[in-house]
């Protein structure tokens, strides 16, 4: 079973989103409020601290545990794209509070209403695949 | 009998809420362990590895994939729902999310009174709104549901695949996504959602 060690990843986020704070419907509408900084704190250190390992990895040039650099996939930059693809999601995001990694966190946290909420994404995703053509990219 | 009462007051001590930094750098960690196995930081694409899986490559290309590709990251997310259980099981603080009180004096006036809106008192899902009896509950939770599935394939990406892993990698793309993360988040938060609770 060799995504086992996916499995513990998963649960250490799993515990780190709730422990955090980040999964709550309330913090992320108090964060589009800006009436506190807990989200933007952690937000922040993520992605600074991120970056800095991030650029260590590519600086010692490390190879991964399957033996490829550390790198990332550039997008085309397409800027009517990423604004519209963003706003949707946002405006997703903002009314059920939650984004992906947190509506399975909530759904083994209980709350079975994410069931819905995780069918309804797996839905958008499917009408995307449909309508992508129309869409400018 | 001294490493039980330890073993405890670890327990203890992890269950209270933690610091933003801390959330923050534990986050950077998970980003930097996926990094280091090979594989990228994202949730979204489990959705497309569902649809794939029920067949949806036969009405558009865009799902044929190999979900065998994919098994790593839906371990990652079951790994997730089990993190979530421990950590309202095992680990819960004894008070629900201490949100701002301008924010609970906010919700108070369009009927969303805190904590009481959520069932389970822990401050994570107002169970008021988003329930199984509610028709208009239903309508948010899966409609909701539906922006974030279709905005994060559109994007190619959701908050763990380009707030997270592409800024950390400054790429532009993801910060422009980001950005319209908040157009979106901020447009329904002050008007939208307003409207559809009142």
């Amino acid at each position: 079973m060799k995504n086992l060690s996916f499995l513990t990843v998963g649960v250490f986020f799993g515990i780190v989103m709730a422990k955090s704070e980040a999964v709550s419907w309330f913090r992320i509408h108090e964060m589009f409020r800006f009436e506190s900084f807990h989200m933007y704190g952690i937000i922040g250190t993520a992605v600074v601290l991120g970056a800095a390992s991030m650029w260590l990895m590519k600086k010692t040039k490390m190879t991964t545990l399957r033996g490829t650099l550390v790198g990332y996939n550039p997008m085309n930059l397409n800027i009517k794209r990423h604004l519209l693809a963003g706003t949707i999601f946002g405006l997703g995001w903002a009314l059920v509070g939650c984004c992906p990694g947190p509506m399975y966190v909530l759904l083994g946290s209980g709350y079975t209403i994410m069931l819905l909420i995780l069918a309804g994404a797996t839905l958008g995703t499917f009408t995307y695949g449909l309508v992508m053509k129309y869409l400018p990219h | 009998m001294n490493l039980a009462v330890n073993a405890s007051s670890l327990v203890q001590f992890i269950s209270q809420p933690w610091h933003w930094a801390v959330s923050g750098a534990a986050i950077a960690l998970v980003l930097a362990l996926m990094t280091w196995m090979g594989r990228s930081f994202g949730v979204s694409t489990t959705f497309k590895a569902f649809c794939s899986a029920a067949g949806a490559g036969k009405v558009s290309d865009f799902f044929k994939m190999d979900v065998k590709e994919e098994m790593w990251r839906i371990a990652f997310v079951i790994g997730g729902l089990i993190g979530g259980y421990i950590a309202t099981h095992f680990l819960q603080s004894p008070e629900p999310v201490a949100i701002s009180p301008e924010t609970v004096d906010y919700l108070a006036t369009i009927g969303i009174n805190y904590p009481e809106a959520d069932a389970k008192g822990i401050g994570f899902v107002p169970t008021s709104l988003f329930n199984f009896e509610s028709l208009s509950g239903i309508l948010m939770a899966v409609g909701g549901g539906f922006l974030v599935g279709f905005g994060a394939r559109y994007g190619d990406g959701c908050t763990s695949g380009h707030a997270i892993s592409g800024l950390a990698h400054f790429q532009l793309p993801s910060l422009i996504t980001v950005i319209g993360f908040f157009i979106g988040g901020l447009a329904m938060t002050h008007f939208i959602f307003p409207f559809l609770v009142g």
